[in-house]
């Protein structure tokens, strides 16, 4: 008996999962090497690694005498123009990238769950666009004239848009039964919102619009610390909680009746995704501004890897993919035209959208086959 | 023996509107009881409260004397599980992925399977003779393969009462018999439960302990297959006008061509059944005769034709049913010989044949050449 049943339930996809992890995984530490190395001064990658192991033991054994090698962390952090870079520019950049895109990947993820829509996306249901209507209220109203796009009173500002559509689309979707309505309403719902922020452009100065329109392109330019630590704090729980949400959300790919049957709480279920993904994107949205396709092409690229859509294997997988290509997106928005930067949005857009054509293509002529 | 399944009271419907009510069923161990009849009678409704998608509007629904509405839902999903209707695509899953999933209310949080959990997937597959198709993916099956996975499945929850939605809904012929001798089989080796609905009423009385006949109003019939068989509560329920619907063996014969007899069949021994068809086609009436009244000529001559000479059964042809033979043969144009082997009891078809010629009617033996009257 055991022996029928190994072979008829193989464990080939664990396998899977442990190897393309592991190349992820590999494929993002030499992602966040290049990314620190790469640039107007160039750091090899041995001070890299020196560097980065220095401050992150003095950091430790300062956290844990109350601040007594402070003078030294300082020291090491100041030492020289590569170190000052290393640590002030690159190495929070490219850490919020990985962060940051891997989250974007994950929230993606359990709104095509949710919606059981494989184009459904922060940008789909419109929560992007009221997070760009909010922040362009702020900035042409309430913050006129603002130097600095990656405030934090504009931060907050997109983090309250995403979450007020995000609750809106919750509302609609207690009411309406189908998911194809409900993603009509957000689309329709991202119409209004864009079309009340561009009622507000046309009363804005034009300082204010080129700021507008730089956010809504999205960037990790100006990155620093706080930023690391506010989305640390908010995408790695994130994910985690959807990694526990795994196995209601295999019940759930079957159907909402079968999982129901199965003993899931259905309601309480949708709402948690809708809640955790809404929490990830607005987090994202609020420290980078809008990010296109991340979120769209990622859970797919993560599932032709793998093969499968046990969400066990694939939450995971989707955060370090997510991870990776966000990265390797800031290196190329960062490098192609230095010292010219381009936009992080036009980059995964271009190499996002054309992976979401290919994808619908093939699964089409995959469905009539 | 003790109920382990009942409604008292049972009245179902959507948004407080009462579709039916009064649904008093009770159903033992290991016993079949299916849903039949028309279409929007109310079996998916009723299907829908037990399996608590839809509240009841009044009365309860109770698993071995328990209330299902106080049942956590775990405790319910390891009590019954569901085949629906709806059609699932899954993508880049295995058969066995999904089979798995059968086996949620008992897993961990991770929802890890365990040696036990694997052997009880392989054995769910063995059941619906599937065990091939565990490494397929689900999307890539046929209709019929589809309906045992999503059957095994429902085995993998190791419930008491399997409720099935329609379960041959999208099957052919060969897949129906084979899902239902497999729900069979479970129901009188493992006493599992089992709850349907069935379109096809002859399937139903074949497989069923109890059946439960819906019209849309009311529940028309309760009972075992033989005691609803003998109340015409079939017809009824279904409002056949036109065609005829032959209770004992489960075939339907489409409406009796109507008027005065053109062709007179002479048949038995179930020969005359497939020119009585072709004669339906052509919309030609006809008489039959002469049949014993327990040939399967008999049994479709009378759901085609109002014109059949019946003979009762092991007894001699007498002669008064001999001349009223002649008399419905003299009415007709011709005589199709059916090719019916004449023996010691049936000799007077022969004589039938003999008188034809003597009369001048021809006696024909295929339909060539045979039109309806044109009017």
């Amino acid at each position: 008996m055991k022996k029928r049943s190994e072979t008829a339930l193989s464990t080939n996809r664990s396998a899977r999962f442990v190897l393309v992890t592991g190349l992820l995984v590999l494929l993002l530490i030499l992602g966040l090497v290049i990314n620190a190395n790469t640039g107007s001064v160039s750091i090899p990658a041995a001070d890299i690694f020196h560097m980065t192991f220095q401050s992150l033991r003095l950091n430790i054994m300062n956290f844990f005498s109350a601040g007594k090698y402070k003078s030294e962390l300082g020291a090491v952090i100041n030492e020289n123009t590569a170190s000052q870079i290393l640590f002030r520019i690159r190495l929070p950049r490219v850490l919020l990238a990985a962060l940051l895109g891997g989250a974007l990947s994950v929230s993606g993820y359990l709104l095509q769950v949710f919606f059981r829509n494989p184009i459904a996306g922060p940008f789909v249901l419109g929560i992007s666009s009221g997070a760009k209507m909010v922040v362009g209220l702020t900035l042409i109203f309430l913050i006129p004239h603002s130097t600095n796009t990656a405030s934090f009173s504009l931060m907050f500002a997109a983090f309250i848009g995403s979450l007020l559509i995000t609750l809106l689309v919750l509302v609609f979707s207690q009411k309406v039964q189908s998911m194809s309505m409900l993603l009509v309403i957000g689309i329709m719902v991202g119409y209004i919102c864009s079309a009340v922020t561009d009622f507000c452009i046309t009363f804005a100065n034009d300082h204010d619009v080129i700021n507008l329109t730089n956010w809504s392109m999205g960037s990790f330019s100006g990155a620093n610390w706080p930023h690391v630590r506010t989305a640390f704090l908010i995408c790695i729980p994130g994910v985690i909680v959807s990694f526990l949400l795994s196995k209601p959300i295999s019940a759930y790919l079957l159907s909402e009746a079968y999982a129901a049957s199965m003993g899931v709480p259905v309601k309480a279920f949708r709402a948690a995704l809708l809640l955790v993904s809404s929490l990830l994107s607005a987090c994202v949205t609020a420290i980078a501004g809008p990010i296109s396709f991340v979120g769209i092409a990622v859970p797919h690229i993560a599932r032709i890897l793998l093969k499968s859509s046990r969400p066990h294997y694939l939450i995971p997988t989707v955060f370090f993919s997510g991870a990776v290509f966000c990265v390797f997106c800031d290196l190329l928005a960062r490098t192609m035209f230095a010292p010219l930067e381009l936009k992080i949005g036009t980059v995964t857009s271009i190499l996002g959208a054309p992976v979401v054509i290919y994808l619908m293509i093939r699964r089409h002529s995959a469905e009539r086959k | 023996m003790e109920s382990i399944f009942s409604t008292q009271g049972l009245a179902v419907g959507y948004n407080r509107n009462i579709l039916l009510q009064g649904i008093n069923i009770r159903l033992e161990r290991g016993k079949i009881l299916t849903l039949i009849g028309p279409n929007g009678a109310g079996k998916s409704t009723i299907l829908k409260t037990i399996t608590r998608q839809l509240e009841p509007i009044s009365g309860v629904v109770t698993i071995s004397g328990k209330p299902v509405s106080m049942m956590p839902g775990k405790e319910f999903a390891k009590r019954t599980a569901v085949v629906l209707t709806e059609r699932i695509a899954p993508e880049l899953m295995t058969c066995a992925e999904v089979v798995a999933m059968g086996r949620y209310p008992y897993t961990d949080m991770f929802g890890r399977l365990s040696d036990h959990d694997k052997s009880v997937v392989v054995s769910a597959l063995e059941q619906v003779h599937a065990l091939d198709l565990a490494e397929r993916e689900f999307t890539a099956l046929s209709d019929g393969q589809r309906q045992r996975i999503m059957l095994a499945r429902a085995i993998c929850q190791e419930p008491e009462i399997i409720v099935l939605d329609e379960p041959t809904a999208w099957l052919d012929i060969r897949y129906k018999i084979e899902l239902l001798d497999i729900l069979r089989t479970m129901a009188r080796k493992k006493g599992t439960t089992i709850i349907m609905s069935l379109h096809e009423i002859d399937l139903a009385m074949k497989v069923s302990d109890d059946l439960l006949c819906l019209d849309g109003e009311k529940i028309t019939a309760y009972g075992t297959p033989e005691e609803i068989l003998s109340s015409k509560a079939i017809e009824s329920l279904y409002a056949i006008r036109n065609g005829s619907y032959n209770l004992l063996f489960g075939s339907v014969e489409l409406p009796k061509p109507a008027g005065v007899p053109t062709v007179f069949v002479v048949a038995g021994n179930g020969k005359g059944t497939p020119f009585f068809r072709t004669l339906q086609k052509l919309g030609i009436p006809f008489a039959a005769g002469i049949l014993m009244e327990n040939d399967v000529d008999c049994q479709t001559a009378e759901m085609l034709s109002d014109h059949v000479i019946k003979s009762p059964c092991f007894e001699p042809i007498t002669p008064d049913i001999i001349e009223k033979a002649k008399e419905a043969l003299a009415g007709c144009r011709y005589v199709l010989d059916a090719g019916t082997p004449a023996g010691t009891l049936n000799k007077a078809n022969r004589d039938l044949l003999q008188y034809a010629d003597r009369k001048h009617i021809p006696v024909i033996r295929d339909l060539k050449g045979v039109h309806a009257d044109e009017e």
